[in-house]
Order: structure tokens, then sequence, then C-alpha cells
């Protein structure tokens, strides 16, 4: 075929040549004018504490849309039952949990019935450990997206949350169930759900952001987490109602977020008043630990590509 | 003009002396903090080396990139291209150093990152968009450009895990190539595909050269970075060590890294001279017509290739004579000195320069090697010197139009690239009725 040859074709580019330094017949890219400012500047860090950026996380926040989309695509891909298992796993714990704890051991509920307050438990709390649990190997299961293209590192473990939350939309709708087979009347503060699951998303936002940091740097945190995570579980009122622990430890129950969230997920069940003082309390200890966790993602963030 | 990078004392150091604190486990970390006030009272008192053993991946690099420039990469593996890359596209922070860009990044760094191998093509498109900064009502407006350019229309809703990797990559190449980044990276990209695929990148980078985007590129592949690039940055053990014009900065590095660094070699000592009792060679140069040694030779341009030596002997009828080979070890030719001038005449003792023309636009791209010899063929074939690799040079292509290579933009095979008169006769009638062809196509 004479020329073109066997060689590659790319080893010699380019047309004829112009003469260097001339831009002769160039067209101009449409946003070939500069800046009078750079619109990036980079360099060594000086401070030991960067700033948030939160208006670069904002202009992400497409990537933030297709990465959680990703997750929870790819997550019920080649699935025979697809999303049914985001209910099905809370729904058969409910089951278990309902006969050993409600039948066999009698725990109290609160005169709710026990299907219904255990499930107003698992519900954030599974989606609150999913999230962290997600978010703990994020970074590092995405180091080939670290190492090769730059966007805000947060959009990652945000991400793993991100996904967790639809599973929680799905599983709700046993909630739904649950409330009209037990003949729960419907009240308005059922409208506290939304704030209550926007709560548990920033808990979760601000332990997830903490935990990927980490666990880039030690790898120990992969091994800790499930442990921290039961005992956890374990000190939160899922499976029994606050009132069963002495007066006097109460406290320390309430100073776990997830207590005041869960409670207040009840209460917005069965339309029982809600303990103020504990959601206010959860929420003031879940804003300080999201921007305490961005902080420090920040902070380490900076060597994620190197040490990835 | 101003520029559109600015980079100053851009350095970046990767600890592998001892652990570095950022690879510690927790334990070590632990350790490392109670031992560190113990350590500092040592290293105050002289008892230890104040700095660690610590590497530079980058050091001192300092420069300014004017928009519209298309400016190489080179060095070898190791050198800091890739690292340099990375901070500029701020996926790595520099250890020291400042840098300035006006005007947005993209990266074709690494092709298909982000692809997920579960979801569709057309899924991938979306989240590779996203990832590389394209805004989705920008994607959603070029998705079906993107998708007739990667040229797998048919397989656009199939898991790309199902592709091949031909598919793969030419969907990956598809979204990059449509970034609308003021400036472009990228690090060996175009060294991938099949020949037609390659082509279709060709174009597509001089498109983003003719829109006079600004491109950083890196490759190993010098004839691409000649010809796609103007500028030259040589980056060595983290330093630059040239910046400057395509063609010498290549030309540069090509000597080094071969170690035939000389276009003119000469021996000062004539008792270590190659040669015997009759004749000793004093020096080999390659020459332009001007008379300058030139390590480079416009493909155009004349090359002489000049053999200075000294008859010791009387009467000796001599030829010299040299061997061309190029990169690939070819023996592209041998040529003696035929001249009548000499060509039988027994020599008188002295000192002779001899010279060899090629003519331009004889020789292929590339370098070539030079053996000289020193024959006597009279009266018996006698071989008095011969010095294999003594001098080398590289043909350039640079600003053309007028070469043997005419408009075509691949790299053009062949040993030679000789410029030969063509002629074409005209004949009005033909035997080849149209709607027989018609019918052929069909077929």
């Amino acid at each position: 075929m004479g020329i073109g040859g066997n060689e590659s074709v790319l080893a010699s580019a380019v047309p004829a040549r112009r003469a260097p330094g001339t831009c002769a017949g160039r067209a101009s890219h449409p946003s070939l004018a500069l800046p009078e400012h750079p619109l990036i500047k980079g360099g060594a860090r000086t401070a030991a504490w960067p700033s948030l950026n939160v208006r670069e996380l904002w202009s992400y926040r497409e990537l933030l849309y297709f990465l959680t989309w990703r997750d929870i695509k790819v997550r019920y891909k080649q699935t025979a039952m697809g999303a049914a298992w985001a209910v099905l796993q809370p729904f058969v714990t409910m089951l278990v949990f309902t006969l050993f704890f409600s039948i066999f051991i009698g725990v109290p509920s609160d005169r709710i019935p026990y299907p219904v307050f255990v499930y107003a438990g698992l519900l954030p709390w599974t989606f609150f450990a999913g999230a962290v649990n997600n978010s703990s190997g994020s970074l590092v299961g995405s180091s080939a997206l670290i190492t090769k293209v730059y966007f805000p590192r947060m959009i990652i473990p945000a991400a793993a949350v991100g996904a967790g939350l639809v599973d929680l939309a799905v599983a709700a709708v046993i909630l739904v169930g649950l409330v009209f087979v037990y003949g729960l009347s419907p009240t308005w503060s059922l409208l506290m759900l939304l704030p209550l699951v926007l709560l548990t998303t920033v808990l979760a936002m601000g332990v997830g952001l903490l935990i990927s940091a980490l666990t880039v740097r030690y790898r120990d945190v992969r091994h800790a987490l499930p442990f921290v995570l039961q005992i956890w579980m374990f000190a939160s009122p899922i499976i029994y109602p606050q009132s069963v622990v002495p007066e006097k430890w109460r406290w320390v129950l309430t100073l776990n977020p997830l207590t005041g969230v869960i409670e207040g997920f009840r209460s917005a069940l069965v339309g029982r008043e809600f303990d103020w003082p504990a959601l206010g309390l959860a929420a003031g200890i879940s804003f300080a630990l999201l921007i305490a966790g961005a902080l420090v993602f920040r902070r380490l963030e900076r060597v994620f590509a190197d040490l990835i | 003009m101003r520029p559109i990078i600015r980079v100053e004392n851009l350095g970046k150091q990767y600890g592998f002396g001892g652990l570095h604190p950022a690879y510690m486990t927790f334990r070590e970390a632990a350790a490392a903090a109670v031992v560190r006030p113990f350590k500092r009272v040592r290293r105050r008192r002289g008892m230890q080396p104040a700095t660690e053993e610590r590497q530079w991946a980058l050091k001192d690099v300092s420069f300014e990139i004017e928009p519209g420039e298309v400016v190489g990469l080179i060095g070898n593996n190791g050198a800091g291209k890739s690292t340099l890359l990375k901070i500029l596209s701020r996926i790595v922070e520099p250890t020291t150093g400042t840098f300035e860009l006006y005007g947005r990044i993209g990266s074709l760094l690494e092709v298909g990152t982000g692809f997920h191998p579960d979801l569709s093509g057309r899924e991938n498109i979306f989240l590779n968009g996203a990832l590389l900064g394209i805004k989705r009502a920008e994607l959603q407006r070029r998705f079906d450009e993107i998708v007739a350019f990667s040229e797998i229309e048919q397989f656009i809703d199939l898991p790309v895990k199902w592709y091949s990797s031909g598919m793969y990559l030419r969907l990956a190449f598809s979204v990059a190539a449509h970034l609308n980044t003021e400036i472009l990276t990228m690090d060996e990209v175009l060294a991938v595909g099949d020949i037609s695929f390659q082509q279709k990148c060709i174009d597509k980078v001089n498109e983003i050269r003719e829109q006079g985007r600004t491109i950083l590129f890196v490759s190993h592949s010098m004839s691409a970075v000649t010809r796609l690039c103007e500028r030259v940055i040589l980056l060595d053990k983290g330093r630059v060590v040239k910046d400057g014009a395509a063609a010498e900065v290549v030309g540069d590095y090509m000597g080094e890294s071969m170690n035939v660094t000389t276009a003119v070699r000469e021996w000062p000592d004539p008792q270590s001279a190659p040669g015997n009792e009759v004749v000793r060679i004093r020096r080999v140069r390659v020459r332009t017509g001007e008379g300058d040694t030139a390590p480079q030779v416009d493909i155009r341009n004349s090359v002489g290739i000049e053999m200075t030596y000294e008859v010791l002997q009387p009467n000796q009828i001599l030829t010299p004579s040299f061997d061309l080979f190029n990169e690939q070890g070819v023996h592209v030719f041998a040529v003696h000195d035929v001249g009548p001038e000499w060509r039988r005449e027994p020599r008188p003792v002295g000192r002779y320069v001899s010279t060899m023309w090629i003519p331009g636009n004889t020789l292929s791209e590339g370098r070539l090697l030079v053996q000289a010899s020193v024959l006597s063929y009279h009266p018996g074939l006698r071989l008095h010197m011969r010095e294999p690799n003594v001098v080398t040079f590289r043909v350039v292509e640079s600003e053309g139009g007028d070469s043997a290579r005419g408009d075509y933009v691949g790299a053009v095979p062949g040993v030679v690239r000789p410029l030969l008169p063509w002629q074409t006769d005209f004949y009005q009638t033909t035997d080849i009725a149209p709607n027989r062809s018609k019918g052929l196509s069909g077929v």
C-alpha cells in the first residue's frame, strides 16, 4: 500500500509545520482571551488546615450525581432480585430481631408494636452503618480515578453515602406497610422523617469523611471498623428502648447522636411527643462531626494520590 | 503575549529513605511520635544527619508557556514528566513552588479512567464526561458526535466489559477528545490503537492545535514529538535540562541516550588514530553546505560527510568510502569516491579532506550512523582503515510542504525518500463504462 506502511501513523502526526512562532491561519479558541487572574493557582501548601472550598464542591455536583448513580446501578447489575435486596435485608433482620428479642426474650418497646419499633431503629442504622462502611473503602477502591483525574475528593465518600440514601428510600416502603398493618394512624409528625433522614445523612457524611480519609493513611481502620460499628449498634437504642437504660447512665446514650435520631424516627411514626433537647444535641454533634470530618479530610487529601 | 501556564520552582519530593510518615501504620506513627523528641536532641548534638534520604521527582522546575503553544515533554523514564503533568492537573501536590494556569486544564492522562465494566457505553460516556468536567448539557448536545467519532454506534448500549480493547479505547478517546478546555495534557495517549484510529486521533489533535489551544504532550516517540511540537522541554532526574526548539532538543536528547553524541570526531594524536602505516584518519564530520558541523539536517538540504586523513607513504592509490546505516541497522548505502581526480592517481604524502555530498531529498527521516573506511583497489584490494559508527546525524523534516512527503501527514516508510519527477498523461476516452462500475460497486 506504499505510503502509510506498517508503522504507527501517529509517530509522524502533523501536517506540514508552520514556521515556529507564527500563528497565522489559526482560528482562535472561543475562550482564548486570557483572564486577568489565574483560574487555577497551585503550589506547595502552607496552611496546615486548608479551607473547605465548598464552592468548588458545588460546581462538581453533577459528578456526585453520576457517581452515586453508578454505585446504585452497579450494585444491582446482574442480580436476579435487583433493588429488592435493599428491602429484603432490613426486613429479614426485623423478623429475626422480633422473633428473638420480642417473642423469646420479651424486650419492652414503649407500647409500640415491636416490628415497627425495631424497624424504625434498623432503617436509619442500616443506612448509617452501610454508608460508613462503603465510604471507608471508597477512596482506596477509586485509586484509578484519584491518581488520574482531578476533582474534589470528597465527592467519592459522598457518593457512597448518597447511594445508601437511595437504599434507605427503597427500604422505607416496608415501614409504610408496617404502619398500615398495625393500624397506626399517620399524623403530621410523619413529616419529621425527612429532616431526620437529613440529620442521619449529615452524621453518616461526617463519620464517612473521617473514616475514608483515615483508611487511606492507616489501613488498620478497615479491620477496626466492623468491630466499632458493632459496638456502636449496641450503644444505640435499636433493639431496646432508651427507657431500659438506668436513669443515671442515660446521658451517655444521648451523647450518641443516633439515639436522638432513632427515637425521633419512632416518635414521627407513632405521633408521640419529640424529645427536642435530645434531637438538638444529636443535630449539634452531627454537624460538628461533619465539619471536623471535612477538615480532617481536606488535610489528609493532599497526600491521597501519593499514597493510594 | 502573556503566558497561559506559569511554573515557578516546582519541586516534588517522595520519601524513600526509611518509612515515610504517610506509609506508617497507626502503631508505627505512635511509636515515631514517642521517639521524635529524642531524635531531635540527638540531631542537635550532631549525632544524626538532619536530612533523611529523600528523592526529588521534580526539582526547581520553572517555565512559561504561551497560549497556543504545543510543548513536548521528553526525558527518560523517571525524569519527572508525568509528575509534572500530575501537578499541573492538580492530582498531586508539589512539595515546593507554585504554578498558575490562566485557563481550564483537561487531561488525557489516561483515557478510559472511571469506565465501569458493568455499565453500557452510553452510561460510561456520561460518567466519564462528568469526571473530566464536561457539563451534562454539553454532553447531551454532543452525544451523537462523540458516538459517531468512536464508531461503535451499534454497541453503545452494551456493557463495556463486552467490548474489544479497540472499541473500549475508541470510546474512551472520543469522550476525552471532546473536552473543551484551553489547556490539554496528553501522556502517551496516542500510542495506542490501530492505524486508522491513530489517523483519526492525529486529525483530532490537529484540530485542537488549529483552534489555538495549548497542548502539553508527553511521549517517548521522538518522531511524534518533533512533528507535533514546536517547543520541547527535556527533563532529566527531575530538572529541566533543555528548553527550546523541538528538533534541537530532541536531537540533543537522542544523541545523549544513544551514546553517540557527536557529529564530529577527531583524533588529535596521530599515533592512536585509526589507520595503518599508509594512511591515518584525523577527523570525520557531518557538515552543511555552509561548512558548519551539523548534528541535524533538514531533509531538503544536502549534507556532506567529510573525512580528513593523512597519507604517510607516497604513491599509494587510495579510495575513501562511507557506509550509512539507519536506526534499524539497515545498510542504507555504501559509496566510495569514484571521482576522476584521484581515482587511479598515486597520491603524494600529505593531508587530504574528502567530502561525500548527499543531495537533499534523498535520505529518510531519522538518525543515521556513518562508517568510514579507506581502501586500495590497486594493485590489489586492501583495507587500510575502517571505523564503524564514527559519527551520527539526524535527518529531520520541519517546516514543510515542499519535500517528498507532499500533503501526507503519516509516517512515510522506506529507507530512502527521494523526490522523484512524476509524469501523468491524460486521455479523454475510457474503457470503463459508467454503468459497469455502478454494477461492480453493488457486488
